[in-house]
């Protein structure tokens, strides 16, 4: 109380000039049922699941801290005309994300290799049912038109790999290396040679 | 004019002052408080900006429950509530509006009447801390008496050197006698009265005997429904009446810039509104005194002035 200097009361002129200039300012309330709120678009609201891009290759599932992506999936042949024999492809049969476990990590989106998962900041997904919240691959799946588009790319930085790959392919197109690797013949591989 | 009608019509003016302005300082004390506080207040009840929001309130508490503890000295505890709001209608009865007739009651003695009625507020507390059986509530209590009796003092001395500087008793008499240099002259002497009058109605930052969060509620804490809005509304009467008798004594009731005798009322009422706006200002801006410290104000700080307020009115009245 001693150690105050200036003109006694000063403090009291102080505090009832902070609340009068914070009268004049707008408020800061957001007026959220009435008014939608501007959310950056990197929020984390809820995850996206582009199916096509999906590949079941299991690394959102095996990373997801607490296990909260289920994947089932089964696999087809394809008939590929012209093709020696027909090719194998893997067919998602269950995605499921238990929101009630996420923890909003975004580890799968990260370790997803062939961008299947995307953030959305959608956020408006409340359920009575706890059991509700396990959202299905369809219902993922409705998410996707929510996705933000992507960030521009920053023109002060290095031009992206895919760039930088097509201008140089289209600078040298003679220049292509041949296929160094040929594809084992039908019935030749009962040497047991792994297809790598 | 028939005397009883004319009795009737400002008996029922004043009824309707008594129910519309304390209600007006509310929906201003919403509003106010959260633009200060950087937020906006009730929006929804009556669509526009919230303004139905007490008597959405209001329509709350009629409908709640009237709870009477089982150990409540019942007679006392259900008077309380009343005990507390008439005596702030009595107050607004002789408080003037304008110059000529516009008076509930010309009283010789209004300042008088004022000060004594106001003073019935203890009553009101100590019945209802008393009556609760409540340990908040009688700690409440008596943090309330403590505060309302130590607190007349300077309310009444500072409302003296007043009634001294105009020589009468009389509401609007003082105001007739008022100057605009008595602004000047009795400034410690309004300081005091609107410190004391914050204090006497219970507002922040006088609101020990309430103190939310310490004493759950003070003496309040076991009123539920109607009652509870009594208490509530007194405390917003007793803004209008504190407001209106700093506006009355000290800032020239209907004086004002032009056409005192046809705006008279005007001006009172933009005086009172921008009284009631101070009060719920330094609600905003200052925390709880402290009870030592509120002890400390009134005696060793609020009563010398007051005192020092008197020797200096009286020696200027002699002068003059």
């Amino acid at each position: 109380m001693s150690e105050r200097s200036g003109v006694p009361g000063e403090g009291l002129v102080k505090g009832l000039a902070v609340t009068l200039k914070t009268m004049t300012r707008r408020s800061t309330t957001q007026q959220y049922p009435d008014v939608a709120p501007e959310l950056p678009p990197r929020s984390r609201g809820v995850i996206a699941l582009l199916e096509e891009n999906c590949t079941v290759c299991m690394l959102c599932a095996r990373e997801c801290p607490d296990w909260c992506i289920y994947i089932d999936s089964h696999k087809e042949e394809v008939a590929v005309p012209g093709a020696a024999r027909p090719r194998q492809r893997n067919v998602l049969d269950k995605f499921d994300i238990d929101f009630s476990l996420c923890m909003y990590c975004g580890i799968c989106i990260e370790v997803c290799p062939f961008d299947a998962l995307y953030w959305t900041p959608e956020f408006e997904y409340a359920e009575y049912d706890i059991k509700d919240l396990l959202h299905d691959k369809d219902h993922l799946g409705e998410w996707m038109v929510t996705v933000p588009p992507p960030p521009a790319h920053d023109p002060h930085g290095d031009p992206s790999k895919e760039e930088t790959t097509a201008a140089r392919k289209a600078a040298a197109p003679a220049a292509r290396p041949a296929p160094t690797r040929v594809r084992p013949e039908p019935g030749a591989e009962q040497g047991g040679g792994a297809p790598s | 004019m028939p005397t009883w009608l004319e009795l009737v019509l400002r008996v029922a003016a004043v009824l309707v002052a008594f129910l519309t302005l304390p209600l007006i300082v509310g929906q201003t004390e919403h509003k106010v408080m959260a633009h200060m506080q950087g937020r906006l207040g009730p929006m929804y009840a009556g669509g526009f900006h919230g303004w139905a929001q007490l008597v959405a309130d209001g329509i709350k508490f009629v409908q709640k429950e009237d709870v009477t503890p089982r150990d409540a000295d019942r007679p006392v505890f259900r008077l309380a509530p009343a005990v507390a709001l008439v005596p702030y209608l009595l107050a607004l009865l002789v408080i003037p509006l304008g110059p000529g007739d516009l008076v509930g009651q010309p009283l010789d003695i209004g300042l008088f009447f004022v000060l004594a009625v106001v003073g019935i507020g203890v009553l009101a507390v100590l019945m209802s801390a008393w009556a609760s059986a409540n340990k908040y509530s009688l700690l409440g209590g008596l943090r309330g008496a403590a505060q309302l009796l130590g607190y007349e003092l300077p309310l009444v001395l500072a409302a003296a050197s007043v009634a001294m500087a105009a020589g009468t008793l009389s509401l609007p008499g003082i105001v007739a006698a008022w100057h605009p240099w008595w602004l000047l002259w009795q400034a410690p002497a309004m300081v005091i009265f609107f410190v004391a009058g914050l204090a006497e109605i219970r507002r922040p930052p006088f609101d020990m005997p309430v103190a939310d969060s310490e004493l759950v509620f003070g003496y309040m804490t076991e009123y539920t429904g109607l009652r509870f809005a009594f208490f509530l509304l007194a405390e917003y009467v007793g803004i209008v009446v504190i407001a209106a008798l700093t506006t009355v004594l000290f800032l020239g009731g209907w004086h004002g810039p032009f056409a005192d005798a046809q705006l008279g009322w005007l001006w009172t009422l933009l005086k009172v509104f921008a009284v009631a706006f101070v009060i719920i200002w330094l609600r905003v801006s200052y925390p709880r005194l402290r009870e030592d410290q509120l002890q400390r104000l009134c005696w060793l700080v609020l009563v010398p002035l007051a005192l020092a307020q008197l020797v200096l009115t009286a020696a200027v009245r002699l002068a003059m």
